[in-house]
């Protein structure tokens, strides 16, 4: 557990980066601090392992003052993560991850071997291991930086803006392999970001910072994006807040529908001439695509009629990926599948939203959602 | 009329022979620049490491580099007198410069995201010096000192105006007796040994330069041992020129 007891970090200039912290990170979870540049998001984090040291307070590692240990112990014993990596350009992928064991005494050949392991626990191939970091792509490179900070197995995780240099699609796949290597792992992460959609993703607490140094609110990413502490973080969360809370509401009410379904080898051979919209599917019942229903003057054969499809919903997964494969979808229906990608049927918008209404809404959240 | 002047084997032995005179001016380019490296480099990395002092080092080396050369090796002359110490002195001063720059340029040119997770992953700052700000100066280190060893080269053939030996000799000989095939090759031979000695560092630089650095350097499309060398290698043609503004 990390605890900040009314932390205040004021630099020379008289900037005052904290304000009066008091917050307290739960062991084994993800707490995301989040907050525009300038909030003292980073500051914060830094405090934890006496990367700054605070004007006044106190931080508390496990119920230890960090000011009592060494520095350079403390931080060995913290897991420590930037943005871009940092990785040492001079030194094998190997090596870089091998650093802290190295630094602790373990002999070349058991960090090493160790190295390797964590290597495939983040994902990447063994044989990457005698790259140097040059050679690795941006989300390669991060992977590494992760692999690095676990080497010596610490029980904190500090992670600033880690995911932030990369591009989307390749951070969203970090971000799935950190919720996944933690629930495996089990750390106490606190992890820094000023994407708010990040922050909701990773976050199991969620603090929100604003300039001057204070935090304005600090609670699960459900209840931050329903109840806003005030109007900031109301701004801060966004305009499709309500949108975005649909990551958060159990899709269980939604009932798939059946839908007109073709082979996709009867289509190609010609032998479907549909009234209504039909799924095409591929031999294992997984979705290729839509065929629209024959119109008159439509000479094309049917296999080149087919359009691509919106994104799948796979059932039992928030209601946001339920509304977003039905208004994806060519046909406005959304595709429902199974966990293992087969087609288990489709759903509407209207059908999304009824079963939105089904989860019932407290009628505080109106007040917060008018706002 | 040079190279009959090179392979006359008369020039090739005695007290004004070529390789007498040749291992003189080796013997005070590896000296000036020994001493050069023992003084800067510790100050380079002091410097840059701790961030303290760069204005004064900077602003130094930018000064001492706008030290007439002839300027300083006549001063010394005069103030410590005769002899090789002065000349040697003169030299070692003028080779700080591009040391000092480079190693400090090296250090100073370390990522600071990488800087700042060493520091974050427990390093102590020794530990971060060696294992991460040292490596990463490597190139720009060693370009300051195949700067500052092409510059010693040039400089110590001036010095023969003051009475050192050297092949300066042949130039300055060769000039008062209006010898100017022996004029010529003297240059050429400065010259030869000017570029020997870099490929020789050169050498050495591909040697101890971490792979995984000249893989970046090539990534980024340029040599970054050479980044801070200014001017060009063709010290004959520089020791000339300083010969023609001091006669």
């Amino acid at each position: 557990m990390i605890e900040f007891r009314a932390v205040t970090k004021r630099f020379d200039d008289g900037t005052v980066a904290v304000d009066h912290l008091d917050l307290s990170v739960a062991a084994g979870t993800i707490t995301v601090f989040v907050g525009p540049s300038g909030c003292g998001k980073t500051t914060s984090l830094r405090m934890v392992n006496r990367m700054v040291e605070p004007t006044s307070g106190t931080v508390l590692v496990d119920g230890v003052d960090v000011r009592g240990v060494d520095p350079a112990t403390l931080r060995r014993g913290i897991g420590y993560v930037i943005q871009q990596a940092g990785l040492f350009p001079h030194r094998t992928v190997l090596d870089n991850v091998a650093t802290v064991p190295l630094l602790s005494g373990w002999t070349r050949r058991k960090a090493r071997a160790r190295a390797a392991e964590l290597l495939e626990l983040v994902g990447l191939p063994r044989e990457l291991g005698s790259r140097y970091p040059v050679q690795l792509s941006g989300g390669q490179q991060q992977r590494v930086g992760v692999a690095r900070a676990l080497a010596a197995d610490p029980p904190v995780l500090l992670m600033d803006e880690p995911f932030s240099a990369v591009d989307p699609v390749v951070r969203e796949g970090l971000q799935d392999e950190l919720l996944r290597l933690q629930a495996e792992l089990d750390k106490t992460i606190v992890f820094v970001t000023h994407d708010i959609d990040e922050a909701v993703k990773i976050g199991e607490r969620v603090a929100v910072f604003r300039q001057g140094g204070r935090l304005v609110q600090y609670a699960e990413p459900d209840e931050l994006l329903s109840r806003p502490a005030d109007e900031f973080v109301s701004s801060f969360v966004g305009r499709d807040r309500g949108y975005r809370r649909l990551s958060f509401v159990e899709g269980t009410g939604i009932e798939p529908r059946e839908v007109p379904t073709a082979r996709e080898e009867a289509v190609a051979g010609e032998r479907v001439a549909p009234d209504a919209w039909t799924l095409v599917l591929d031999g294992e019942d997984r979705p290729r695509g839509w065929l629209p229903p024959r119109s008159t003057g439509d000479s094309a054969p049917p296999a080149e009629r087919v359009l691509p499809g919106g994104s799948l919903y796979t059932r039992g997964t928030p209601l946001r990926g339920a509304l977003d494969a039905a208004l994806s979808s060519p046909s406005g229906l959304g595709v429902v599948v199974e966990e293992d990608g087969r087609y288990a049927g489709a759903v509407t918008a209207e059908e999304v939203l009824a079963a939105l209404r089904e989860h019932r809404v407290g009628p505080e959240e109106h007040t917060g959602g008018t706002r | 009329m040079t190279l009959s002047w090179l392979f006359d084997p008369a020039h090739w032995s005695g007290v004004d022979g070529i390789p007498v005179r040749l291992l003189q001016h080796l013997r005070y380019t590896l000296v000036a620049a020994l001493a050069a490296t023992l003084v800067a480099v510790p100050l380079g990395l002091f410097v840059g490491h701790t961030g303290r002092g760069g204005l004064v080092v900077v602003g130094g080396s930018n000064a001492m580099r706008a030290l007439p050369t002839l300027g300083l090796v006549t001063f010394l002359f005069l103030v410590l007198g005769s002899g090789e110490v002065s000349a040697l002195v003169a030299l070692t001063v003028l080779a700080v410069p591009p040391v000092l720059a480079g190693t400090y340029a090296g250090i100073q040119d370390t990522d600071r995201g990488v800087v700042d997770a060493a520091r974050g992953m427990g390093m102590t700052g020794w530990q971060r010096l060696w294992r991460v700000e040292v490596p990463n100066a490597l190139p720009l280190l060693l370009g300051g000192v195949r700067n500052a060893v092409l510059q010693i080269v040039a400089t110590t053939a001036v010095a023969a105006y003051v009475g050192l030996g050297g092949l300066g000799r042949f130039l300055l000989d060769g000039l008062r007796a209006f010898d100017y095939p022996k004029m010529v090759a003297g240059a050429v031979l400065v010259a030869a040994l000017a570029m020997v000695l870099d490929l020789l560092l050169a050498l050495l630089q591909r040697l101890v330069v971490p792979k995984g650095l000249r893989l970046a350097a090539g990534r980024r499309g340029r040599v970054p041992a050479r980044a801070v060398e200014r001017g060009g290698t063709d010290v004959a043609a520089a020791a000339a020129t300083r010969e023609g503004t001091s006669g």
